[in-house]
């Protein structure tokens, strides 16, 4: 079973790499950006069949791992 | 005083430190990464560089390897931990440290020498140093120290900042600030003090001839204070 997990930056938190790339777009003509906040993308393929222990043990996985929790909020697609 | 130095994939400053360590007398022991038992040792090195190429973020991977478990109950023993550059990212990473290493302000990689202020000398690593400031090299592209609110404030009630950067006079503010760290912080302690992170590279300033001593001040007073 493939779960899909995305990592972002708590508010609050700088984001130099969203700057530069708002930044970027705003150059390049698309003045209605406002902000970006640049984040990360994981399939996770778990052998398990129950969607809800899959889920379970990704969640694991993001507190312990993928995810640091002093700048960083995750969530379980 | 014996010292370990662990040596994880991508770790480039371990021989520096083996050099170091040796040149003031420490018995220094290479310790990779997969092995499970730390040999006895007063003081353990998390060294500076890459270790797994900085995937996923700097320092995670490592702080998850074989051997940090006995890192980890060394430092809960009241055993010495020191982690510079890419070592101090693994000691956040791990928990031992509060905070997070975050991409440079202005996303440069620096390379260059700072002057750092030895915020707290009632420690086992700056106790009898007699200079306030220290002339140290910084390499990093990932040391823009961050902490919330909350742990700032407990961080400084407890004199966890071990360094901030500065100026020649010691003026730490924002002038002087090469990342973008949080109150200009370059090294912090946790609570017990034993463990110690910090950007800084004392090892490569260790030679008067090319470098400069600032390092060997460091050193020398470790391996004194806790002889």
């Amino acid at each position: 079973m493939k779960i899909k997990v995305i990592v972002t930056l708590k508010n609050g938190v700088l984001d130099p790499q969203g700057k530069a790339i708002q930044q970027t777009l705003n150059g390049m003509g698309f003045s209605e950006v406002n902000q970006v906040r640049q984040g990360k993308y994981f399939d996770i393929e778990v052998g398990e069949t129950d969607e809800n222990e899959a889920k379970f043990k990704v969640d694991e996985m993001c507190k312990k791992l993928l995810a640091n929790l002093v700048i960083e909020d995750y969530k379980i697609l | 005083m014996k010292s370990s130095v662990i040596i994880f994939p991508g770790s480039n400053c371990d021989r520096d430190m083996d050099v170091a360590l040796k040149k003031y007398g420490f018995k220094n022991h290479m310790v990779w990464h997969n092995d499970l038992e730390l040999p006895k040792s007063d003081l353990v090195v998390l060294p500076g560089g890459f270790s797994y190429g900085d995937y996923l973020r700097c320092g995670s991977i490592a702080g998850k390897s074989k051997i940090i478990k006995s890192v980890i109950d060394f430092a809960n023993s009241g055993g010495l931990v020191l982690g510079i550059c890419n070592g101090f990212q693994i000691l956040t990473e791990t928990g031992l440290l509060p905070g997070v290493l975050q991409q440079n302000k202005f996303l440069n990689f620096i390379c260059r020498n700072v002057h750092v202020k030895i915020k707290d000398k009632d420690n086992k690593y700056f106790k009898n140093i007699k200079k306030d400031i220290l002339e140290l090299h910084i390499a990093h592209n990932e040391g823009n120290y961050f902490c919330s609110d909350e742990e700032l404030k407990a961080i400084n009630e407890n004199n966890q900042v071990a360094l901030t950067y500065c100026g020649l006079d010691g003026a730490d503010n924002e002038e002087f600030n090469p990342n973008g760290a949080i109150k200009n912080i370059a090294g912090v302690f946790n609570k017990n003090k034993n463990v110690l992170g910090m950007m800084p590279h004392p090892e490569r300033m260790i030679d008067k001839y090319l470098s400069g001593e600032d390092g060997s001040i460091f050193f020398e007073n470790l391996l004194k204070i806790n002889n």
